[in-house]
């Protein structure tokens, strides 16, 4: 609290005891009467000098002088108690209101907390504490346990552990070493690191994170547009609702001046609409604010209530749902050979081959290969490698290099790639390869089907069988294979087809090579943006982790936020409405209207604030 | 042109998207949007009329919320 808001507040309930002394003292005795004024004054004296300051720079009709007419008009038919509360009543919903405000605002900023307050750069063999600002591309900076990594760069020296929590939401620390990318932002944790610089700081992935989530509330929703149009003409509408019900009826129909004047009043409380301006822009900046901290970044309030109506969802395979490393995955031998024999002939004669292939041969055989087993090594490009191993002339490679060298083999229908191996010219075994599905990729699909979508697709520029192998397996609805970087933006086209109307088509990729699809579609998705610019750039949804199961947990968050929208709007209109109707019949004091317009703004932002918080999954 | 203004002490949400709208209409104003819970106004504008729709905005906004600052990064 401010001191500010605590001098405010403890003027309200100053002026709210006074006003219940007075009542308790008798509404219609001298000291009630007095007691209620000094209430009225006390509470309102701010919001009548507002209102004439706001009419003296041609600002009529806003909630302040609506508020003065209200209490004013209410002194002026004697019911001075009423007068008091509305204003008193009126206040303590503002004060709610900027302190509800301040709240949500600070625990944002304390959930992205991940500025550096300073850069320790190595210069002329001394270490200077410096403004990160001030670190320059190509520089050493030294990180030191317990300190922020304050700008991105390539570690030169040291081995340490880092929290890389406040940017992913990942609980379990990173082990950097030399050579391994650091991210700005991230806390090192156990040992000093020495990291060359690779941006500027306004470069950064810290500034980028936080301009990010800073520059969220100018994309606005549908609804938050919506409440801002609906404020415009609320307002003119309830007073001039207020003006018809005080004078047409004692007009035309012989009612009484006062009671009418009395219900129009009531019109006059519920004037304002603050409950919903704020509440709905604040649920908007809760759900995005929580949901960077689940290391989900939402460009906007917009593409968080887009995501809330997604339909179908398109997802790119390698990076996205699969991890983009090979992996063998079958070792298939003839009846002469073992398994072990045919990949330790494969992981020997490939020992020194710089394709992806060979690195998942040597991760299944599991152990060195012993160099001095393997002479005369000799690739054959596109096709393979020919190699001496334990005195054995070994061919590695696809179907086509032993068909070339006259060999016979039984050939394989698998998915993904397959290497052949043949040993002293007899065929002995094929090896398949293939890229590995991530492992929650299984169990993300299946929650985004419980989540209500229907449709899963995959966009691919693979084989199509290795894309439905993957497909199949992880249970998505449909599968377009074998497209070329702009027939990806095609096929997603033809998806929009398919996407009920109101709904959304959200596309999920690495943000590498397909900024043209996270474009096109309604809501783009980057997946492990982390040290990604590319990702950042084009995506309207970035997830920092390469976890699929990340984006249920953005639809879920992006549901709760506007499902807490549409039940504020439902609620604070309906309660209007009504108070409106009893006003008109004479039903609702102006206490009731008071009670209820503060008490809507008191439960519309509460349940607001659940957007921050929330546990998912 | 775009410019991240930082709007301290924007305390009234009415008032912010009574600025909104009346800043939009501002020649030379490409688009503006001010969010009341992250204090910003997001400006879009014509480079030549900067200086003029910046001396008109100030006057929109302290004439709404005169305790407001304009912090231009």
């Amino acid at each position: 609290m401010t001191t500010k808001q605590k001098k405010n507040l403890s003027r309200i309930i100053a002026a709210i005891v006074l006003l219940v002394a007075g009542i308790f003292l008798g509404e219609a005795t001298t000291y009630g009467i007095v007691l209620s004024l000094l209430a009225f004054g006390l509470a309102g004296w701010d919001v009548i000098y507002k209102a004439i300051r706001n009419i003296s720079k041609g600002q009529v009709f806003d909630e302040f002088f609506l508020m003065t007419v209200a209490s004013f008009g209410a002194i002026f038919i004697q019911e001075y108690a009423e007068g008091a509360a509305v204003m008193s009543f009126y206040q303590l919903g503002e004060w709610f209101q900027g302190y509800a405000t301040g709240r949500v605002r600070q625990s944002i900023s304390d959930l992205i907390d991940i500025r550096p307050d300073f850069a320790n750069v190595l210069r002329d063999g001394e270490v200077q504490q410096v403004d990160p600002y001030e670190v320059e591309t190509g520089e050493i900076i030294v990180v030191r346990p317990g300190e922020r990594i304050p700008l991105d760069g390539i570690v030169v020296e040291g081995r340490s552990l880092v929290d890389t929590a406040a940017l992913t939401g990942e609980p379990v620390p990173q082990e950097l070493l030399t050579g391994k990318s650091a991210i700005s932002g991230c806390i090192n944790q156990s040992a000093t690191l020495q990291i060359r610089t690779t941006t500027t700081y306004d470069q950064s992935t810290v500034e980028r994170v936080l301009e990010l989530v800073e520059t969220s509330g100018a994309q606005k929703a549908k609804v938050e547009n919506f409440i801002t149009r609906f404020a415009r003409v609320y307002t003119p509408l309830v007073v001039g609702l207020a003006l018809l019900v005080a004078l047409i009826p004692p007009l035309l129909f012989g009612g009484e001046v006062m009671d009418w004047l009395y219900r129009a009043l009531t019109f006059l409380v519920i004037s304002c609409p603050c409950a919903l301006v704020i509440s709905i822009p604040m649920s908007f900046f809760g759900g995005i604010g929580g949901a960077s901290k689940a290391g989900i970044l939402v460009k906007g309030g917009n593409y968080l209530e887009r995501l809330a109506e997604v339909g179908v969802i398109a997802f790119d395979k390698t990076g996205t749902l699969t991890e983009g490393n090979f992996e063998v995955q079958e070792i298939v031998p003839s009846d002469s050979y073992t398994k072990a024999e045919i990949i330790y002939y494969a992981a020997a004669a490939e020992l020194d081959s710089l394709h992806p292939i060979a690195d998942s041969l040597q991760r299944a055989l599991g152990r060195e290969v012993d160099r001095s087993e393997v002479d005369n090594v000799q690739e054959i490009a596109g096709q393979g490698v020919i190699a001496n191993v334990k005195n054995h002339h070994v061919l590695v490679g696809r179907a086509l290099l032993l068909a070339n060298n006259g060999i016979g083999f039984e050939s394989a229908n698998e998915s993904g790639t397959t290497v052949y191996v043949a040993v002293d010219g007899q065929y002995a075994g094929r090896i398949a390869i293939a890229d590995r599905i991530k492992a929650d990729a299984g169990s993300a699909i299946k929650a985004l089907r419980q989540l209500g979508i229907r449709k899963l697709v995959m966009l691919s520029g693979d084989k199509k069988e290795t894309a439905c192998r993957v497909a199949e397996k992880i249970g998505l609805d449909a599968v377009l294979a074998e497209l070329l970087p702009e027939d990806k933006v095609k096929g997603l086209n033809e998806l929009f087809q398919s996407v009920p109307h109101g709904k959304s088509l959200v596309y999920v990729g690495d943000g590498i090579n397909d900024a043209p699809v996270l474009a096109r579609a309604d809501v783009g998705v980057a997946m492990g943006g982390i040290g990604s610019d590319a990702a950042i750039e084009a995506a309207d949804v970035v997830l920092m982790t390469d976890e699929p199961g990340k984006l249920v947990t953005a639809i879920q968050i992006a549901k709760k936020t506007t499902g807490i929208c549409w039940q504020n709007i439902v609620m604070a209109i309906g309660v209007k409405v009504l108070v409106m109707i009893l006003g008109a019949a004479g039903v609702a004091s102006l206490w009731a209207a008071v009670f209820a317009d503060v008490g809507v703004a008191f439960l519309a932002i509460l349940n607001s604030m659940r957007s921050l918080y929330g546990n998912f999954s | 042109m775009k410019k991240n203004i930082r709007l301290e002490g924007l305390d009234c949400a009415v008032c912010a998207g009574k600025m909104e709208e009346a800043i939009s209409k501002l020649a030379g104003v490409n688009s503006c949007k001010i969010s009341y819970m992250t204090q910003r106004m997001i400006l879009d504008v014509v480079e030549e009329s900067y200086a003029d729709v910046m001396t008109a905005s100030e006057k929109i906004i302290h004439d709404l919320e005169p305790d407001v600052l304009i912090n231009v990064k």
